[in-house]
């Protein structure tokens, strides 16, 4: 590996917010050009992120890539990397950046060179966050990515933008600093804050369990989990629809990834410990979160509560701590984050039309917009989790995975199905299907080629992981398995002999 | 002179040429030709700025007695509060200039304070300490009160020095109580006879503490500090925000760490106690402020709450974290003044946050960094308050004290609200009326420290490391 291929990615989008900031004046053309620096940035980045995939050995478990510096002193230092678990998160958000700069054309007209700018420092922060191998540099993207989040929600976003951007930046940070202080005791406890030897640390008991708790309070707010998920929804409502595309899509997964890269592997007597908690949650999140998105009467509120349920799935997969499971948890995360953010983008193609997300606004598009509705009923059935888009196989696996060691939870869970199936349907019903009656639709146009351009790969690669999933899968599958190897090592010979037996 | 007594005098050489400066730059003012425009004000800095390469210059050791130390910690110290001195001459320039007030005193004053600051600093007794602690705030009251004319300023100037006349009075009760319960004034002495929690040296200690708590604006003797910081014309409010909280927190640590190692299970419940009340004192009371000097009163509360947790820990981590807090802390402030004192409308300076109301797009560049500034005194990664509150926190885990971290984390997060408050009026809401153009130099402080606090993550290890040698030397 002769040039730092992590770094590079990380750190290019910052690159472009550089050139950006450094054009002068307000005018069209400064516009035009921030668009299309955007533009160029994120799609090299993403260029040279595919780089690391093609180049990436699926079949070894290891860190690769590895990058390390001093930094902090002492044993802090600058270290990057990425294995199967990270690799394919760091992929989902190089690839998704383009598309929410595409999507941020036209709706976005004010202030886009500071747009722009922001969207590319939280490129930067997103990247790092999955590519770190240093807790406190981990902790740094992590966080800084609240800063750059709350603006793009509080100046571009609806109406309670102010409301929605202030429990974002608040609930997030107050749980994230109770894991910065688990951070440190981990530091003061192992000497260092490098991941790959925490992973082999072996922390104790007492220890374990506090620290498991400071990162669930960091990961569970941003997963989100219920009972912590109301910021959820406000954020959603009120960012604009690249901000949702985001928050859904990536920011969402740092809760996820956090746990798998954290939590499991090295707090595994906690994890086994504290398993029937997550259980409980999650299976609450699935069925009541449901319940609630049948009720609601904003297109993007539902689409927000339907990610906490799917998020639950995520969780019940990984700390089931299966093979399935684990695997499911992570199919489950880059399926829903192009899922997720497809829909948002749908809800934004009407929303730029007629300005309105109330679903009693629509009605019969399927008269004027036929590309739209095909294209809107792939994400909604992969959503339900229709067999043969990918959906079905995230929660499939993870419900496998859940069912091995709790068949209680899991059959609870599939019924939290049932209920996506009902929002998910009758949402489709109400804005697609029925006759044309609203005048206001009358004129309603079908997706322009910018919308095609965005909405395409999204429906290519739902259907082509619905149908196979290998890709995914393998990439991963080292890493899951040198996981769990390390989760029920960690958990002692007595437990994992009782794992076994189950 | 004869070679005995150059060593002994040697390291105090800085402070020396800083007094004797001082008194020469008054003398020189006397006459036209000094009172020129700016003559005073700029000599006065550049005194600063070689008073500071004197600092690092100057061998370490002890003299007159072992009452005066230069070590790495004094050092480090000494440097912050030139810095902070200096800067608060150079932002004052614009405003001394505009309203009319050219009192050449001004300067001269903070340079006094500086030199009490310094002494301070490498005070080794407590005869020494006090000297120093005077010296500082005696110039302090006087200048607190410069505006002449201003009811404010009269008012701030002399309820600051009733209130510190009183915790000076209480601060030296204590260090007679020290005193007569140990038998001497010196820090290794009392060190040496304070090795069990007597009842009359643990009185003493508490009204020592009183008076420095008074002397940093830590809760519970912090109530002059907002109406000081509001009533203060803003330059000096920006000098009383930076360089004098530098040299408080020196003796606050120095004492504590080199003279009380011995009760340490004593004194540490006090300093957990006064950083929690002045961390949670700090982060609520602030919510409700519009004025931005008494919000930053209010701010500088919590800060020195922040930075008394790296001193609740006791170990060589610990001070690390307080020396990290105050290097990074005085960048913060500064820099955050330089923008209250471009608030300008019209000829007249405004205070109130509601008139930073869109700033983004009518001073794009002084909204950016003083966003960037407020984000980091919110200690949000990856900007330079984060490693502040890190390293304080990481001494405080170090040392166990997990409720004194916990509610520390928590009312951090209470504090961001504020913080972000300005930058929601600054970003969200609707420009209000341009501020006049920034003077150059307050241009120039505020785009140093901005950079600083945003490239500080680049490469953290100088500071780190220089903070970690000067807390080894007092261990």
């Amino acid at each position: 590996m002769s040039w730092p291929v992590l770094s590079v990615t990380t750190f290019l989008p910052l690159v472009g917010a550089l050139w950006i900031m450094a054009l002068r004046g307000e005018g069209e053309p400064e516009r035009r050009n921030a668009r299309w620096i955007a533009l160029w940035t994120t799609l090299i980045t993403f260029a040279i992120s595919l780089v690391a995939l093609t180049r990436f050995d699926p079949g070894s478990p290891e860190f690769q890539f590895v990058e390390k510096q001093p930094w902090l002193g002492g044993a802090i230092t600058y270290h990057m990397g990425v294995d199967g678990i990270s690799l394919p998160f760091v992929v989902l958000t190089t690839g998704l950046m383009p598309v929410c700069i595409i999507a941020s054309w036209h709706p976005i007209q004010r202030r886009v060179k500071e747009y722009m700018i922001a969207f590319l420092v939280l490129e930067t922060l997103m990247v790092g966050t999955f590519a770190a191998l240093d807790l406190v540099v981990f902790y740094l993207f992590f966080e800084g990515g609240l800063i750059p989040m709350f603006l793009i929600i509080g100046i571009w976003g609806g109406p309670r933008r102010v409301y929605a951007s202030f429990k974002f930046f608040l609930y997030t940070l107050l749980g994230s600093v109770l894991m910065l202080l688990a951070i440190m005791a981990m530091y003061w406890n192992a000497g260092t804050t490098d991941i790959p030897a925490l992973l082999h640390h072996g922390f104790p008991r007492g220890l374990q369990t506090w620290a498991w708790l400071a990162f669930f309070a960091s990961f569970a707010v941003k997963l989100p989990m219920w009972p912590v998920h109301t910021w959820l929804p406000d954020a959603h409502v009120e960012a604009p629809t690249a901000g949702s595309v985001i928050l859904a899509a990536i920011l969402l997964k740092m809760g996820g990834y956090g746990f798998l890269r954290f939590s499991l592997p090295m707090f595994p007597a906690a994890s086994h410990d504290l398993a029937p908690l997550i259980f409980a949650l999650s299976v609450v999140a699935v069925v009541y979160t449901s319940l609630v998105a049948l009720v609601q009467e904003d297109m993007k509120k539902l689409i927000a509560y339907s990610s906490v349920a799917h998020m639950g799935f995520v969780t019940m997969g990984i700390f089931a701590a299966t093979t399935q499971g684990v695997a499911g948890g992570i199919f489950q995360m880059i399926s829903h984050g192009i899922v997720s953010a497809a829909l948002f983008l749908s809800v934004g193609v009407v929303y730029d039309r007629m300005h309105t997300r109330e679903i009693a606004a629509y009605g019969g598009l399927i008269n004027r917009m036929p590309l739209y509705a095909a294209a809107f009923m792939v994400f909604t059935l992969a959503n339900v989790g229709l067999p043969g888009t990918s959906g079905f196989i995230g929660e499939f696996l993870s419900l496998i995975g859940a069912f091995k060691v709790n068949s209680s939870v899991a059959i609870l869970a599939t019924l939290g199905i049932i209920g996506s199936a009902a929002y998910a349907l009758w949402l489709y019903r109400k804005i697609i299907f029925g006759a044309l009656t609203k005048p206001s639709l009358a004129a309603i146009k079908d997706l322009d080629y910018r919308e095609i351009i965005t909405l395409s790969p999204l429906v290519f690669l739902t259907i082509l992981f619905g149908v196979y999933p290998k890709p995914v899968l393998d990439l991963s599958a080292a890493s899951v398995a040198q996981l769990l190897d390390m989760y029920s090592h960690g958990l002692g010979p007595v437990q994992a002999a009782g794992l076994f037996v189950r | 002179m004869d070679g005995v007594e150059i060593p002994a005098v040697l390291p105090a050489l800085p402070e020396l040429v800083l007094a004797c400066g001082a008194m020469l730059l008054l003398m020189a003012s006397v006459f036209p030709a000094g009172r020129r425009a700016n003559a005073i004000h700029v000599a006065a800095i550049l005194l600063l700025i070689v008073t500071g390469a004197l600092v690092v210059w100057v061998p370490g050791g002890k003299t007159f007695g072992g009452s005066f130390v230069v070590d790495d910690f004094a050092r480090f110290l000494k440097l912050l509060a030139l810095t902070g001195s200096a800067t608060a001459i150079l932002m004052s320039l614009d405003y001394l200039a505009r309203g009319r007030q050219q009192r050449f005193e001004y300067s001269i004053l903070i340079l006094l304070s500086t030199t009490g600051m310094m002494m301070l600093i490498s005070a080794n007794d407590l005869i020494a300490l006090y000297l120093g602690l005077e010296l500082m705030s005696l110039s302090l009251y006087v200048v607190a009160a410069i505006n002449r004319d201003s009811e404010r300023s009269t008012e701030a100037g002399l309820k600051y020095f009733v209130l510190g006349a009183l915790s000076s009075g209480m601060l030296l009760y204590g260090a007679s109580l020290v005193y007569g319960f140990t038998g001497t004034v010196s820090f290794s002495g009392i060190a040496r006879a304070a090795n069990e929690p007597a009842l009359g040296l643990i009185f003493g200690l508490v009204f020592l503490f009183a008076g420095f708590c008074f002397k940093v604006s830590a809760v519970p003797f912090h109530m002059w500090t907002p109406d000081v910081y509001e009533g203060a014309p803003t330059p000096i409010t920006a000098f009383f925000a930076a360089a004098p909280k530098v040299a408080g927190i020196a003796m606050f640590v120095r004492t504590t760490i080199v003279a009380f190692p011995g009760v340490l299970s004593q004194w540490q419940q006090i300093v957990v106690f006064v950083a929690i009340a002045s961390m949670a004192l700090g982060s609520f009371a602030a919510i409700g402020q519009r004025n931005f000097k008494r919000l930053m009163a209010y701010s500088s509360i919590g800060h020195m709450g922040f930075a008394l947790i790296g001193l609740a820990a006791g170990t060589a981590e610990g001070v690390q974290g307080v020396l990290v807090y105050m290097a990074i802390y005085l960048a913060m402030t500064l820099g955050t003044f330089a923008c209250i004192l471009s608030m300008r409308r019209h000829g007249q300076m405004v205070e109130d946050i509601g008139d930073l109301a869109g700033l983004a797009r009518t001073k794009p560049a002084m909204a950016f960094f003083l966003a960037m500034l407020l984000f980091s005194l919110a200690g949000i990664p990856p900007l330079a308050g984060f490693f502040a509150k890190f390293y304080v926190f990481l001494a405080a885990i170090k040392a166990g004290l997990f409720t004194l971290a916990v509610i520390g984390v928590v009312t951090s997060v209470v504090g961001a609200y504020y913080y972000l408050s300005i930058v929601k009026i600054m970003y969200f809401d609707e420009p209000a009326e341009r501020f006049e153009p920034m003077p150059r130099e307050l241009g120039a402080v505020l785009a140093v420290t901005g950079l600083f606090n945003l490239l500080f993550f680049v490469y953290p290890a100088p500071l780190v490391e220089a903070a970690s040698a000067a807390a080894r030397s007092l261990f």
